[in-house]
């Protein structure tokens, strides 16, 4: 099977000894829609870097839908469109021409690409200003631009630093619902973000980078499923005092309620729980649910537990060799 | 991969951008030019007398065009191609499967069109001052496109290596303008003493203007042959460093 993209072994060391990149290995499915998470610094971008040649790898290799990027690269850059984390488009010029020479790279024709044109500059809502410089538009319609522009010569695989950075929240979704449309079209799409949430909704695989090292390569519902303990927050009507809503509490022995007001009520449910055996108590109690939510991004909670995770073995690591070495 | 279109739209774009802003580009070197007519040709060069067998405002005139087309070819691809560096959108270019043969073929292309476009305008302003004759419209045509070309792949040398924008000013005040006004555009340099016409001939810009004033008046410093032999010398030189350098993504890549 050829997969969208297959890194191995990747490293990258830059001028001045730093290794962003230790040797990690990932496999793309096509048709995936893929996170790639990690902090700050974690090597992320670089990853992208060297997948879309903007940086030079120091050892590993890597393909695109089967093209080595050291034998074959041209063919391996036809396959991707790229969204980059900073804005890095001429200010200067019209959207229109941005888009039309970004596909003139990729040598779409100019009558092709002015149709391609504005069919992305409508979907993406900026048609209106397709003859204004691209320095006039605000944040979300650069980011939005910058996706178009990754469009125009029709990829195989988008990758997106970090698309919705400072973009609102309805803008997001809109761009979520615009992304979510590309993949089901057969794009394979790989997605950095620091929105946990945004890749625990969009995405079906993930990996996690920390350190220049991936330290988890799943599956979003494996991983998912590693969670020990979910906690739920219970809105209910208001037809109890807040001491009967204590008193309950207190009395339920295999169930941790935490009474937040005479309205709110948290349980932290884990995995030899479920959810019928609260509303068994809730309904017995008489207390009447209004609606229920997840109180935290699940995502969140494993990413810092894996990142933690991480940053202890190194530290254990560092302190055995110091004591060692003394 | 069609090669063409991708060259076809850089070259677009360059050509786009340099009459986008025809105020800053096109229009000073007319102003520029005809100060010189009126300092140099009408109120000074009516003392010198004859120069070469001709009149001094015939003499300059090639000189005074070439010298435009030298510092607008350079000048062009030297703040386009770092100004992409700078904004970033020369990553347009680099993600995409473009040739680096392509890139440099697109910059100097468009350096080379300003240059050329330059050239027109101010032999246009030269024909209110002088009548301009024409020996060899071949040889012109070839040396003002060749020494285009020259200057252009010594302006992208310079933007790649710059970091910021005042190394892409350093090298046309330090170099390019010494080397013009010593190059024999105001003079022949048979007039300078032995030593300095030795010193004259390690000069490019002596040949590329020789050859073109031999197009126009007929008469040269040099022979043609090593006036193109050394145009096409630093052509083949600056064309090789300036393809390493990008393929190695020096100044482009991390």
């Amino acid at each position: 099977m050829t997969y969208a993209l297959e890194i191995s072994a990747l490293e990258k060391t830059y001028k001045g000894g730093f290794q962003a990149l230790k040797g990690i290995d990932l496999t793309v499915e096509q048709g995936d829609f893929f996170a790639l998470l990690g902090p700050n610094g974690a090597g992320k971008s670089t990853s992208i870097g060297v997948i879309t040649s903007l940086v030079n790898k120091t050892g590993g290799k890597v393909k695109v839908f089967g093209y080595d990027i050291d034998t074959d690269l041209e063919k391996a850059k036809s396959f991707i469109g790229l969204v980059p984390q900073e804005f890095n488009f001429s200010q200067f010029e019209p959207l229109v021409n941005i888009l039309v020479n970004q596909a003139g790279y990729y040598g779409v024709s100019k009558p092709v690409a002015i149709q391609r044109a504005e069919k992305y500059l409508k979907q993406l809502e900026l048609w209106d200003k397709r003859d204004e410089p691209a320095r006039s538009l605000s944040g979300g319609m650069k980011r939005r631009l910058m996706i178009a522009r990754a469009l125009m010569h029709e990829p195989q695989m988008l990758i997106l630093d970090e698309p919705t950075a400072g973009v609102d929240i309805e803008l997001r979704r809109s761009m979520w619902d615009f992304l979510k449309a590309l993949n089901e079209q057969g794009i394979t799409i790989i997605l950095t973000t620091h929105y946990l949430e945004e890749a625990e909704m969009l995405c079906r695989n993930i990996a996690i980078i920390d350190g220049g090292e991936i330290v988890e390569d799943t599956s979003m519902k494996k991983l998912l499923a590693q969670l020990d303990v979910e906690t739920f927050v219970f809105d209910l009507q208001v037809n109890l005092t807040l001491s009967t809503l204590t008193q309950f509490a207190e009395q339920s022995q295999s169930i941790a309620y935490r009474v937040i007001d005479d309205h709110t009520l948290e349980v932290d449910l884990n995995k030899s729980q479920n959810l019928n055996q609260i509303f068994e108590q809730l309904n017995a109690a008489n207390i009447e649910v209004l609606s229920m939510r997840n109180k935290s991004n699940r995502l969140e909670a494993l990413f810092i537990r894996l990142i933690n995770k991480k940053s202890s073995a190194t530290k254990a690591k560092q302190q055995s060799a110091v004591v060692g070495a003394n | 991969m069609n090669n063409s279109i991708a060259l076809k739209s850089i070259l677009t774009k360059e050509i786009q951008r340099f009459t986008r802003i025809w105020i800053q580009t096109l229009v000073p070197p007319a102003i520029t030019i005809s100060l010189y007519f009126v300092i140099f040709g009408s109120l000074i060069g009516s003392r010198i007398g004859e120069m070469g067998g001709f009149d001094y405002m015939s003499f300059i005139v090639p000189g005074l065009i070439m010298m435009s087309v030298i510092t607008n070819s350079y000048s062009n691809v030297a703040s386009s191609f770092f100004s992409a560096k700078w904004q970033r959108n020369v990553e347009e270019m680099l993600v995409a499967p473009v040739p680096n043969w392509v890139i440099v073929a697109g910059y100097v292309g468009g350096g080379m069109c300003r240059g050329i476009l330059v050239g027109l305008i101010v032999t246009l302003v030269s024909l209110f001052f002088v009548d301009i004759q024409l020996h060899n419209i071949w040889v012109i045509i070839a040396t003002v496109t060749l020494t285009s070309a020259t200057f252009a792949l010594g302006g992208l040398i310079n933007a790649i290596f710059a970091n910021s924008f005042d190394d892409i000013s350093i090298i046309p005040t330090f170099i390019l303008t010494p080397l013009t006004y010593l190059g024999g555009v105001f003079y022949s340099i048979s007039l300078l003493p032995e030593f300095w016409q030795g010193v004259s001939q390690v000069n490019p810009i002596v040949y590329m203007v020789n050859a073109f004033r031999y197009g126009f008046l007929g008469i040269s410093d040099v022979s043609l042959v090593t006036a193109f032999a050394v145009i096409i010398f630093f052509i083949v030189t600056l064309f090789t460093v300036a393809m390493v350098l990008i393929s190695k993504g020096i100044g482009l890549r991390s």
